[in-house]
């Protein structure tokens, strides 16, 4: 047999034998391998010592607060799509350092060298909708005049192993904004899991790069063939659907005072477990301590949420007092003025937030319910 | 002309978190609360290359305790001399205010928009401000008091609770001297005050506005903003010759943390100061 090219933009087929493989050339290349595991009953991201450990033979079953992961002893490794977490807490951490300082003898403060850890993480299983949130937080923290740089030195060396999702989730709906089921560019490997065999299509050289020495097969029109019909059903079996997303922010921004934020609002409890769970939100708050003594201090920059009683205080009052004010920025924001500050939708469909909201409060189904009260 | 804003500046590209020093170089007291810190940055290169514009905030920073977004309330021609007029209320403010001269406070800055002074030019001038709102609209005084005579008639509407909060009362006499009119209103009086009692859109009752050549600049709390633009329209002043500056929750100044947001703006960015056409859409809206 004539040797397979491999090239960027190609996509050769891979022997699902070979995915240990794969996990260990990206060791081997330096990587710090994150994948998806299972533990206390969800699936989670954490280092990944071999493909042995991925959550191989299970799915989950997601609907508005129900996330339950089945064994049904299947051989396909990337079947669970996503828990709580996504790919966000490595690039934009729950908890990171902005400064640190120590009092010097003459009582003045001194800013300590800040180190940032470089070593490079290769996210091994990122599914279609969470690689677009990973693209929607680069506009956010990486600016022309300004970029955060723990994100910067993590995203910029960080590999991206894309997984098309054929079993899309029950609360997902990827197809409505664009995001999925097929993963867009911007990933340096993309799998589409067949029966016996995965489809690799390489996204750049540090993809070629791993895929060296790999035991690749031609891909045959049968395999391509199967792969295309896996993601023409995936598109129709997502569980909810968002129609026209671009018409979101005339709607929602020209309808400040439906009655339907009255309604959420009797249900919403501003826990903000939606905007923990969702891979683009992306506030956070500066926090200083300083140690008893008073001669060193720190800030620290933490997840915050929208929903949160001191998001929005100021002193003299709170701009958003109340859980209706509260629900309307973040379903306004997320849906609605997000185009308007990042040229996109904040929203990429992978359905987090109705899985994980505790009152079960599904947003397709809000946004529904406003489109229905104001164009009757 | 007006100066544009040249490098350095306090915020670094790479580490935009990290504040650079500044050491009090003198403390003015103002009004019961009411200071004025004037700062002068550490970083020799930072104090010569320093500028920012009429309506500007730096985010001022005591170690261990905290950050606020603070207006620079001094002359944008004198970037050497950065000036921070702070009520003491939350805090950071609080700590700054037991501050001594030789103290040192974290800044970072310029952020966000400004007054829009290349609007003024040939125009008439009204400020309408109250309490803490007048200081981030003094290096607008200042400019005007530097180019008179690019502007036409120049008119401060300013109230306070008490003709004790009054602030930057010493300056008076120089403004009226460079012909700026200033009216003052208090909610209380006591027993000396002369002066007029009640609230500051009440001034507008008393000044004759052309609504062909005026633009408005305002600054203090929200309701008093409202009924300002009320009057200002009430006159057929146009929208975008209305000018705001806007307080909110500010954490970065850097349009990422999104605390400051409303609707598809970022206050510290996008703001502080807005010609009123943009917020139409907004400020009417309870609780956004």
């Amino acid at each position: 047999m004539a040797e397979i090219q491999l090239s960027v933009g190609s996509t050769v087929a891979l022997p699902k034998v070979a995915l240990e493989k794969l996990v260990a050339n990206l060791h081997r290349m330096g990587y710090l391998v994150l994948g998806p595991q299972i533990q206390d009953g969800a699936v989670v991201y954490k280092p990944l010592d071999s493909a042995g450990v991925l959550p191989k033979g299970y799915t989950s079953q997601q609907d508005a607060a129900s996330y339950h992961l089945v064994y049904t002893g299947h051989q396909r490794y990337f079947d669970v799509t996503p828990g709580a977490q996504s790919w966000k807490q490595f690039f934009f951490p729950p908890q990171t350092e902005l400064a640190s300082y120590k009092r010097e003898e003459n009582g003045r403060w001194q800013i300590e060298e800040r180190s940032i850890d470089l070593t490079p993480l290769a996210l091994f299983g990122v599914f279609p909708c969470d690689l677009a949130a990973v693209q929607i937080q680069d506009r956010i923290f990486l600016r022309e005049e300004w970029k955060d740089p723990v994100y910067w030195a993590r995203r910029q060396s960080a590999f991206i192993l894309a997984v098309n999702c054929l079993h899309p989730c029950g609360t997902g709906f990827c197809a409505s904004m664009g995001t999925g089921p097929k993963a867009s560019p911007g990933f340096d490997l993309n799998l589409t899991e067949l029966e016996d065999v995965f489809l690799v299509e390489l996204g750049s050289e540090a993809g070629r790069l791993v895929m060296e020495g790999m035991p690749i097969l031609p891909t045959s029109a049968f395999w391509l063939q199967a792969c295309q019909n896996g993601l023409d059903e995936a598109s129709t079996k997502m569980g909810r659907s968002l129609p026209a997303p671009q018409e979101l922010p005339d709607l929602l921004l020209s309808n400040l005072d439906a009655q339907q934020w009255d309604d959420v609002a009797r249900r919403c409890m501003s826990c903000s477990s939606c905007t923990q769970v969702c891979p683009t939100c992306f506030c956070w708050d500066a926090r200083d301590s300083a140690d008893l003594t008073g001669q060193t201090a720190r800030r620290e920059k933490v997840w915050d949420s929208c929903f949160n009683q001191d998001y929005s205080y100021i002193v003299g009052g709170n701009s958003r007092p109340n859980t209706r004010s509260r629900y309307r920025q973040w379903l306004t924001h997320k849906f609605g003025s997000w185009y308007a500050q990042f040229g996109t939708s904040g929203c990429v469909g992978c359905g987090r937030c109705i899985t994980w909201c505790p009152a079960k409060i599904d947003v397709t189904a809000e946004i529904r319910a406003i489109r229905e009260e104001v164009q009757p | 002309m007006i100066p544009t804003i040249g490098l350095p500046h306090a915020i670094s590209p790479t580490q935009p978190m990290q504040p650079f020093w500044a050491e009090i170089t003198e403390i003015v007291h103002e009004a019961p609360g009411v200071s004025t810190f004037w700062l002068q940055f550490l970083d020799p290169d930072l104090r010569e290359g320093f500028h920012f514009k009429a309506g500007q905030f730096n985010m001022v920073s005591v170690p261990g305790l905290g950050e606020a977004a603070i207006s620079i309330s001094s002359d944008m021609e004198d970037g050497h001399r950065i000036g921070h007029t702070i009520r003491a209320v939350g805090n950071v403010t609080s700590a700054i205010s037991q501050m001594n001269v030789g103290d040192v406070l974290g800044v970072r800055g310029p952020f966000g928009s400004w007054w829009g002074l290349d609007e003024c030019v040939g125009k008439d001038i009204v400020i309408a401000a109250g309490g803490i709102g007048l200081p981030p609209i003094r290096p607008v005084l200042y400019y005007v008091l530097h180019h008179r005579q690019d502007f036409g008639k120049v008119i401060v509407l300013y109230g306070a609770r008490t003709p004790n909060d009054l602030q930057f009362t010493s300056e008076y006499k120089t403004w009226q001297d460079a012909e700026i009119e200033i009216n003052v209103t208090v909610d209380r009086g006591d027993d000396s005050w002369q002066g007029r009692v009640g609230v500051v859109p009440i001034l507008f009752y008393n000044t004759r506005v052309n609504p062909r050549n005026t633009v408005i600049l305002t600054c203090g709390p929200e309701i008093m903003i409202r009924f300002v633009i009320f009057e200002a329209l009430a006159r057929r002043v146009p929208p975008e010759r209305i000018f705001v500056s806007l307080e909110r929750n500010m954490k970065c100044g850097l349009g990422s943390c999104g605390h400051c947001q409303l609707g598809p703006f970022f206050v510290c960015k996008d703001g502080p100061v807005f010609s009123f056409d943009k917020l139409q859409p907004y400020v009417n809206v309870e609780e956004f």
